[in-house]
């Protein structure tokens, strides 16, 4: 069996799976829970200098499929709304009961480096492996000043970090905000202040909805709403480019990456580690499903190691990454078509009103005598978009073949006919 | 899966109570939720085949749609538009060879999505919501219509023909509308009085007067009609039961299924109405499998639905008659009665065993005896020709033109008397809506000559 141990920007864990700082990892009851079921380590609920915050009822909102599954859960809590001396003192006896288990201690506070510094020494003090700066919490916190308040400023980024580094001598993980336009300035600010790793992304501000009835967004406090903070797997594709982004960047090579947003199963934590995260933290999964979820994320991720053949996650971790490029990069001569299985076609039409409505006409349907329906695709209209692959419930009903046209790769930097084309002669192909 | 009833033992009668769980609900109704999460399995199909599958052509996937986004009343009009019977539809269709038997999702997880019961769901929530009648009326035409038959063709032509701005008298020979739906389906598939609730819902829309215990030939003569209305719709139906003539026919304990389950739906305490104790059922469609459950919804110890010939010529579907088995009903295939014996009541009936010989159904000169003290004979429907002098005829039914016109002009026909399509309700509201639609298509074109 694969071996999942890993070292996280210098922690060790036994697993790459970690509780996000969030409400799972409140308490050290939760914490304790999430221990017994198997998760390798737990960032503990943001903490700052007494006294300490007040929360609001309702607290989460969530944003649902067709078929009832929750995507993406809402939040307008706050940070630890207990006194820092217990938390300290819950941390410390995990550290104690728990030695094979990681505790980072999430920490934000006002624009004061002498709190900063403070509640970082208390933290460390009471025996967590790591400091994660939360920089991104995008409701509440920042209307105070901390929070996305800061993380929004590459300045106040870069010396918060910096604060953090000197106060102790311990891993120091900056967790970003994706509220921002380029997620490299904030990762490169963290880069700049000595952070040894990021952790991103943080929640995204979002209405998830608004009651009708009420005419108030939910979830509603009395008679109204505010933004909060947006996670569950609805955000991944956010945070797997944000990731990608910093993954990539050849001036960020060594910051390492704390992956989180929206990771559900083994396989969103296998796409993490690819595009060169370390380890994952995981909070809506578990707060839909329970700790327990943890069991099938070690299992499932252990086994496609070894059908890959990969022993340790060094063996996969960041093999993604070299094949994420720019647009300019992709080789606009590769071309596919896509290939309709008559046989396993169960004739719903989904592909053809798709293609007819919102893509290329490329779909045609004969219509037998006995009224059954064939659906073939147009090489000449198909552009290979893809899309009726998408829509087809059936699964490798609609196959999209590559076009073997003998052409050698090209970019459009290289197009002729791109207006801005280098010249020629000094392209090299 | 389908009903189960509560059966006698060893000829011990039922309860009233038992009686009464008997003739439930046959699909107890979505909720909310079971609705939203049925909707979802629909994958939306483009020209759906389920559409195509419906003689009303229900657009299907949007209604379906429309339970998905909390549009309950949305896909009830969507539904109502092309049938104006839906619910009545959604309980009784036979939907297993209609609709849900064309569901593409029989092909990837086996089972159809239940559009039926969906359907059901989103009418009722219109029914029962204290709105509007859904439908308006088109600006007044100054014509009147005439509908013979306040069944579903002719009540299905009369809500139509008010839309486009007609008013309509309909006739009626029995007390009450409705037709089949009132009259010839089994009790459970249409609890709470149904049939009258969507009747009222159907009159809703004004403009049609409804004149019960008119009888054609009798109360109401064709000649009259055609001069007094601008058209005259004959939705008759078909009022007369088949006879079986074999000998014995005329004991007691012998009738038509059609009358036992008319009986069963007009009388509030079902255990009101005699069931024998060997009950055998002659036919093989859907009114003989209704008959023969209601029988054992009764208490009937031994129920035996005979048919002449084999289980694939059946009308009842598969799926009602697995019902029927799976309620302890014997079905006996290639089995033709020749003879009803007994003495002033009925003691037993007397088959031949039959099979087909170069495609003709033959005796094979076996014979068997079945005990019977009730005999249910569903041998099929015949229309009743009283007061039809001079309509061509087409079989047993009225002969109609592609606009559903009859062979004297002004004289249009739908429903089970004319040759369209299956003896269904659902093509009966088609047929309904169809020839409303042509008849004022015609008016409208003479009023511009």
């Amino acid at each position: 069996m694969a071996d999942l141990h890993c070292n996280i920007a210098g922690v060790a864990s036994i697993n790459p799976f970690w509780l996000a700082s969030a409400p799972p990892t409140d308490k050290k009851i939760n914490v304790e829970r999430a221990f017994r079921a198997g998760w390798g380590g737990a960032v503990w609920k943001t903490v700052t200098v007494d006294p300490p915050v007040i929360n609001v009822a309702s607290r989460y909102g969530v944003h649902k499929d067709h078929h009832g599954t929750i995507l993406g859960i809402n939040n307008n809590e706050l940070i630890s709304d207990r006194p820092l001396d217990v938390n300290l003192r819950e941390i410390e006896e995990l550290r104690r009961e728990w030695p094979d288990r990681v505790i980072i201690g999430s920490l934000m506070a006002v624009l004061d480096e002498q709190a900063w510094k403070e509640v970082a020494i208390k933290l460390a003090n009471a025996g967590v492996q790591g400091i994660e700066l939360n920089l991104g919490c995008p409701h509440g916190m920042c209307e105070r000043g901390m929070g996305s308040a800061i993380g929004q400023v590459a300045e106040l980024v870069e010396k918060t970090t910096r604060w953090v580094r000197e106060a102790v001598d311990l891993p120091v993980f900056t967790k970003l905000t994706p509220n921002i336009t380029d997620i490299l300035v904030p990762a490169e600010a963290a880069h700049k202040g000595g952070a040894h790793a990021v952790s991103l992304i943080n929640t995204i501000n979002s209405i998830v909805s608004v009651d009708l009835q009420r005419m108030a967004p939910r979830p509603t406090v009395d008679t109204a709403g505010t933004h909060g903070g947006y996670c569950g797997s609805a955000v991944k594709p956010i945070a797997l480019n944000m990731v990608a982004e910093i993954a990539r960047d050849p001036a960020l090579k060594d910051l390492e990456i704390s992956a989180i947003g929206g990771i559900t199963t083994w396989s969103d934590a296998a796409e993490f580690i690819a595009l060169g995260a370390s380890g994952v933290q995981v909070c809506t999964a578990a707060m839909l499903y329970g700790f327990r979820i943890v069991d099938d994320m070690i299992d499932g991720l252990g086994r496609f190691m070894d059908q890959q053949g990969y022993r340790t996650l060094d063996d996969f971790r960041g093999k993604a990454r070299a094949h994420v490029v720019d647009w300019n990069a992709l080789n606009m001569n590769f071309d596919v078509k896509a290939h309709i299985d008559t046989a396993s076609c169960i004739e719903c039409g989904r592909c053809h009103i798709a293609c007819e409505d919102t893509a290329h006409q490329a779909i045609r349907i004969e219509t037998g005598d006995d009224g059954s329906r064939r659906f073939t695709v147009d090489d000449a209209e198909c552009v290979g978009c893809n899309l009726c692959q998408h829509v087809c419930p059936v699964a490798g009903c609609i196959e999209m073949r590559v076009v073997e046209n003998g052409l050698p790769p090209l970019t459009w930097p290289e197009h002729p006919l791109n207006p801005l084309r280098a010249d020629p002669q000094t392209v090299s192909v | 899966m389908s009903k189960q009833l509560v059966v006698s033992h060893a000829g011990a009668g039922l309860s009233p109570c038992d009686i009464a769980d008997n003739f439930a609900d046959l699909h107890p109704p979505l909720d909310r939720g079971a609705a939203a999460a049925e909707a979802s399995r629909c994958l939306y199909c483009y020209d759906a085949p389920c559409m195509n599958a419906c003689p009303t052509h229900i657009d299907i996937p949007g209604f379906i749609h429309q339970i998905a986004t909390d549009n309950a009343l949305g896909a009830a009009q969507r539904i109502l538009n092309e049938n104006i019977m839906g619910g009545t539809c959604a309980r009784a269709c036979p939907t297993e060879i209609l609709c849900e038997g064309a569901c593409v999702v029989n092909k990837t997880e086996g089972a159809p999505v239940k559009i039926g019961q969906l359907q059901r769901f989103a009418v009722d929530r219109l029914l029962d919501a204290p709105s509007p009648h859904p439908f308006g009326r088109a600006p007044a035409s100054g014509r009147r219509m005439a509908v013979v038959g306040a069944g579903p063709a002719g009540l299905s032509f009369a809500h139509r023909a008010a839309m486009l701005g007609h008013d309509v008298d309909v006739y009626e020979a029995r007390p009450k509308a409705g037709g089949l739906n009132e009259y010839g389906l089994a009790t459970y598939k249409m609890v709470d009085d149904f049939a009258q609730r969507e009747v009222a819902f159907l009159l809703g829309i004004g403009g049609i007067a409804l004149h019960s215990g008119k009888m054609l030939g009798r109360d109401i003569h064709l000649d009259d009609l055609a001069r007094e209305y601008d058209a005259v719709f004959l939705a008759l139906g078909l009022g007369g039961a088949a006879r079986l003539d074999v000998p014995g026919e005329e004991l007691s304990g012998v009738g038509d299924a059609l009358g036992f389950i008319s009986r069963l739906r007009q009388e509030a305490d079902k255990s009101a109405v005699a069931v024998g104790g060997q009950v055998v059922v002659i036919g093989g469609g859907n009114t003989a499998i209704d008959a023969a459950m209601q029988a054992r919804c009764l208490g009937a110890a031994s129920v035996t639905l005979a048919y002449r010939r084999g289980p694939e010529q059946m009308g009842a579907t598969a799926w009602e008659q697995d019902l029927a088995r799976l309620n302890g009903i014997a079905i006996r295939t290639w089995a033709q009665p020749v003879a009803i014996e007994g003495d002033g009541h009925v003691e037993r009936v007397r088959f031949a065993v039959t099979e087909l010989v170069d495609g003709r159904l033959a005796a094979t000169g076996e014979t068997f005896v079945l005990p019977a003290d009730q005999v249910l004979v569903a041998v099929g429907q015949q229309m009743v020709r009283t007061g039809l002098d001079g309509l061509r005829a087409d079989g047993a039914k009225l002969w109609v033109d592609d606009d559903y016109q009859t062979s004297r002009p002004g004289i249009f026909a739908g429903g089970d008397c004319i040759r369209r399509g299956d003896d269904l309700t659902v093509q009966a509201v088609e047929d309904g809506k169809q020839a409303a639609v042509r008849v004022d298509a015609r008016l409208r074109a003479k009023g511009r000559d």
